[in-house]
């Protein structure tokens, strides 16, 4: 990704991204609010089309060209803040549309899949529950799973845990952290908007700190946390930290 | 006093009558959901020259009376020679299929705003979504917006089913012998026009109320409000009272 920007009118609420995520790795971004973390990751998979620069995902260019959109859309899954489930369907129904759809897996094997994830993140007993039925934690499990169901090369997370009450946060952290593990063994990378220095610290390679629509400060979580080198981010930790 | 013999008598040619008014508003509204779909896409298109020609449409059937549109069907299209040499005259000529078309085009345009505006009211974070899974545009439509619209547009689509029930006997005025022809020509052969109208009256009453009550339930159980035990919380409701009466 190099020099993107993205406008909303003529507020930029990207100005000239740089940024580069190997393989594998996984990246904690946080930042205040308004200071474009949401937008950068949603751009990564086109929700938002970026107005400048270039982004290349999986050796894949972004150019607004639907068969690249499409390219790129099937290797990387998202979890939203709002967790955005499809209220007319099943928890099964969720996480199988897509593996049938998109992938062409048969019922039987999509299935399977979607009840192996739904399985991993302890949900595989709701599965013939609607999402209304669910309390907002285990929504966003299944959130998660579904978006596990394509079994993407990238998992972009918008803060997954800022929309849930506070007794939900842990369990949905706890299932970030188990899929951040995972991450590391299938070498699926992770980006993911959260101010969770727990989070972070366990499961983090490196630590963006975006303000104003740029990318102010990265680092080690260790270090980011502990010895912030921009008075911006410091500003920013002292702030989160009470 | 009402003569009930004189209702009794007309029953049957009124009852025959319903039945061409139910053909009438089956057509009518499957020819006005047809247009109805296409037209409620480009009426919420970014593209002007999709939108404009969609709201003028909606825009000039809803100010111009039904009657008036029947009408221009019937009488009008019949002046032009080119209609009255084209292949479509015998369907054109015919006052069952220019009451189908005149009311479909009219129902086309009330159905695509309920359509248009149920489609926007699909959050758009489930869009995103679906789009983020990697479903195409179609596939987004018909797995996700087109089933919530659907839900969305339910309450407002069961009175554009009952307004059309009921238009349909405009048709009586171009001949046709629904409902309201039936009746009137009943009440032309008995001179009772109290107990003839008021039968038919009765009819087309039955006739939309039950249809109403059918499509509540079709409505509840579509419903995406799945809240843990509501459902068989109601089920269980008449049995209580039996309890405990003993």
């Amino acid at each position: 990704m190099s020099a993107v920007t993205k406008l909303f009118g003529s507020f930029a609420a990207l100005n000239g991204i740089d940024l580069s995520v190997a393989r594998g790795e996984k990246v904690v971004v946080c930042g205040p609010s308004g200071s474009g973390k949401s937008t950068l990751i949603r751009c990564i998979n086109h929700i938002e089309k970026h107005d400048g620069g270039s982004i290349v995902v999986d050796g894949c260019i972004l150019d607004h060209k639907a068969a690249n959109v499409d390219r790129v859309r099937r290797e990387v899954g998202m979890v939203f803040q709002s967790f955005n489930l499809f209220p007319h369907m099943s928890v099964l129904a969720n996480c199988m549309l897509a593996p049938m759809l998109v992938r062409g897996l048969k019922a039987v094997e999509a299935e399977e899949v979607a009840i192996g994830f739904l399985r991993r993140v302890r949900i595989a007993d709701q599965a013939t529950k609607y999402p209304s039925q669910l309390s907002g934690g285990q929504q966003q499990r299944v959130a998660i799973a579904r978006a596990m169901c394509m079994r993407p090369k990238i998992m972009l997370l918008d803060e997954p845990t800022s929309a849930l009450d506070p007794e939900m946060v842990k369990e949905v952290l706890d299932t970030m952290m188990e899929l951040g593990a995972r991450a590391s063994v299938d070498g699926m990378t992770m980006i993911c908007v959260a101010h969770e220095m727990g989070f972070a610290r366990e499961v983090a390679d490196r630590v963006i700190f975006m303000d104003e629509g740029a990318i102010v400060e990265e680092g080690a979580p260790e270090q980011f946390f502990c010895q912030p080198k921009t008075q911006r981010a410091r500003n920013f930790l002292s702030r989160i930290l009470h | 006093m009402l003569e009930f013999s004189i209702m009794a008598d007309a029953l049957p040619s009124l009852l025959k009558g319903a039945g061409l008014t139910g053909r009438l508003a089956v057509l009518i509204l499957l020819l006005g959901m047809t247009i109805a779909v296409p037209l409620a896409y480009a009426r919420n298109a970014q593209s002007i020259w999709l939108h404009g020609p969609a709201k003028i449409y909606i825009l000039v059937v809803r100010g111009v009376p039904s009657l008036l549109q029947v009408f221009i069907v019937y009488y009008g299209l019949g002046q032009l020679s080119f209609v009255r040499s084209s292949v479509l005259w015998p369907v054109l000529r015919d006052p069952f299929w220019c009451v189908i078309i005149a009311l479909g085009l009219n129902s086309a345009a009330y159905t695509a705003e309920i359509v248009a505006g149920a489609l926007r009211m699909v959050p758009k974070g489930l869009l995103e979504a679906s789009q983020a899974l990697g479903l195409s545009w179609f596939q987004t439509q018909r797995k996700v917006a087109i089933p919530l619209a659907v839900r969305a547009a339910l309450p407002a689509y069961e009175s554009e089913i009952i307004l059309t029930i009921k238009a349909t006997s405009l048709a009586s005025t171009i001949t046709l012998l629904d409902l309201t022809g039936a009746a009137r020509l009943e009440v032309s052969n008995t001179f009772a026009p109290y107990e003839v109208f008021l039968t038919a009256g009765a009819i087309y009453f039955c006739i939309t109320t039950s249809l109403s009550w059918l499509l509540r339930r079709f409505e509840e159980r579509l419903s995406t409000d799945h809240r843990t035990g509501e459902r068989s919380a109601k089920k269980l409701q008449p049995v209580l009272p039996a309890l405990t009466n003993h």
